[in-house]
């Protein structure tokens, strides 16, 4: 590099002489900073979690919650075994309404509508909010009765219609190439993969706007669970899709948001951050989120 | 689940960054003393011994390559290892810059073309000196000290000013030297830019503690257009 000629030297060395401006920082960004899509106050928000405990009789297993989760996102809620994750996911279409003792303080509003509100059907809101189990949880019938359960329970009869309804639920829940021939077998003779795209199947046959997802793919294998995971990516264009994971790597890859719940000193499960998963994994802002998600917690 | 093994992988790689900065550092030192000494056999050494630094920093990217694929670092873990793959890469340029050096030494020989040693001298000690503080403070984390280092730099662009005119006024009074002189000025262009590339070891440890990605401005990077030579 040194053969370079004399003129061009001095032109370099020319600039050189001339005095730099005051050294300020130019630019700045932090990482995990994005765009206006990860920004939770300009997005619409189709669950609102409003001051939420939940209790198990006496004990308060949820402590007081306030979280926006938004339409057409993925939201995932993390933290250690014990935390809370399974029962506020629960509360967002009351199934702790099942568990004797169980209930709650505060509000969980779809679309501004408190669910809890005495004037609610609770079969509406669990039409309209769909649940995944952690163990795929076919029943004991055929595939094709599996996915038509939801709709005849809602009056639909008419066997075109049904027909229809299950092949587009299938379809869409990325099962129907592997059914469709089988769909007057019984769902338990499926694969476990097969088998929570099928649940997946039959909690969209109606139609819901927000799909609950507790663990779905840990009690799959990995490519299963690859399966399901792109599938979420396909289906947050139509829903609003809450997933509770205690994998870590996994809540990184699927979700738009992720919710980190700790116990505090009551043994209650509360909110210690939440924000844009990008951000969670990246730069996290509470320490206990930090110690968490790098697996340094406890 | 506590991290044992990557917390041993990742003190074992800043210790490696460390290792790979004092290989660096001592290249400079060695490659301005071979200048002033024109010492050609000692140049060789420095220019053939710029194989180890490439060689080392592979060996660091290469580590750091496995941990995110084995170990998926998150969050402060994620940064500190990104950052790493910036630093050796930073440290490896200025490998290259003492190399060069060592090359001008064995172009200009045993000639006796005038070297400004004290102040090439200075910048080299300046800059070295910039570097290794500021390879502490990436270790360390140390952000007060990451924004102070690159304001030193300054200290560095006088001492190349006073070169230059040195130059400029030997080789007016005799032209003769205007290509060994050039070869001065690109040891001195050399030294100079290895202070620059200290500051973006700086933005690094800010960015490590904080997740702040910033651009200290480096101060021969903007000009005032009026100011005559
Ligand atoms: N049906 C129940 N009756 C009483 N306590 C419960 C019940 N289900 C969960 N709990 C308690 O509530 C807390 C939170 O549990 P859970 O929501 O399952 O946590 P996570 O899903 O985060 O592992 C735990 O202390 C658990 O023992
Ligand atoms: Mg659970």
């Amino acid at each position: 590099m040194f053969q370079s000629k004399p003129a061009e030297l001095l032109t370099m060395t020319q600039e050189k002489q001339k005095t730099p401006l005051p050294r300020t920082t130019l630019t700045s960004i932090n990482v995990g900073e994005t765009d206006g899509s990860q920004d939770l106050t300009k997005l619409p928000i189709k669950l609102t979690v409003d001051d939420l405990s939940i209790y198990y009789g006496k004990f308060k297993a949820v402590s007081e919650i306030t979280m926006h989760i938004p339409k057409n996102r993925i939201t995932a809620l993390i933290g250690p075994s014990g935390c809370g994750k399974s029962t506020l996911l629960r509360s967002f279409n009351r199934m702790n309404d099942l568990i004797s003792g169980s209930w709650v303080e505060g509000r969980v509003l779809l679309d501004g509508k408190n669910i809890y509100d005495p004037d609610i059907d609770v079969v509406d809101i669990r039409q309209r909010i769909g649940m995944v189990f952690q163990r795929p949880n076919p029943f004991p019938m055929s595939v094709f009765d599996n996915v038509a359960y939801g709709p005849r329970l809602y009056g639909i009869r008419k066997k075109s219609v049904l027909d229809e309804i299950v092949e587009l639920s299938l379809r869409r829940a990325a099962v129907w190439e592997d059914v469709k021939d089988k769909l007057h077998q019984s769902g338990l003779e499926l694969s476990g993969g097969q088998q929570q795209r099928l649940c997946i199947a039959r909690a969209i046959a109606v139609e819901p706007a927000v799909i609950l997802m507790d663990e779905p793919a840990s009690a799959l294998d990995p490519i299963s669970t690859l399966k399901i995971e792109e599938l979420m990516q396909e289906l947050k264009s139509d829903y609003t899709i809450v997933i509770v994971t205690h994998n870590m790597q996994e809540a990184a890859r699927v979700s738009d948001f992720t919710a980190f719940l700790m116990i505090n000193d009551e043994r209650s499960g509360t909110l210690v951050e939440y924000g844009p998963t990008e951000q969670i994994f990246t730069n996290p802002q509470k320490r206990q989120t930090e110690e968490y998600v790098t697996g340094r917690f406890g | 689940m506590p991290r044992q093994t990557l917390d041993r992988e990742i003190h074992h790689l800043q210790d490696e960054v460390l290792l790979l900065g004092s290989m660096v550092e001592q290249a400079l030192l060695n490659a301005i003393d071979a200048l002033k000494r024109r010492d050609v056999e000692s140049a060789k050494h420095v220019y053939l011994n710029d194989d180890l630094i490439n060689e080392k920093r592979y060996a660091i990217e290469n580590r750091v390559l496995i941990l995110f694929a084995t170990q998926q670092p998150i969050a402060h873990d994620l940064r500190l290892l990104a950052a790493i793959l910036e630093v050796i890469t930073e440290l490896e340029r200025m490998g290259d810059y003492a190399k060069g050096i060592a090359k001008i030494v064995m172009r200009i020989g045993q000639s006796d073309i005038p070297i400004p040693g004290r102040e090439i001298s200075r910048m080299g000690d300046q800059s070295v000196s910039m570097l290794h503080r500021a390879l502490s403070a990436f270790i360390t984390e140390d952000v007060p000290m990451a924004y102070r280092i690159p304001k030193e730099d300054d200290l560095v662009d006088d001492l190349y000013n006073q070169v230059y005119h040195k130059m400029m006024a030997a080789m007016i009074a005799d032209p003769e030297i205007i290509d060994h002189s050039n070869c001065i000025m690109w040891v001195v262009h050399n030294i100079e830019r290895t202070a620059d590339r200290v500051t973006n070891i700086c933005e690094r440890t800010i960015f490590i503690a904080t997740g702040e990605l910033l651009e200290i401005d480096a101060s021969d990077d903007e000009w005032d257009d009026e100011d005559e030579l």
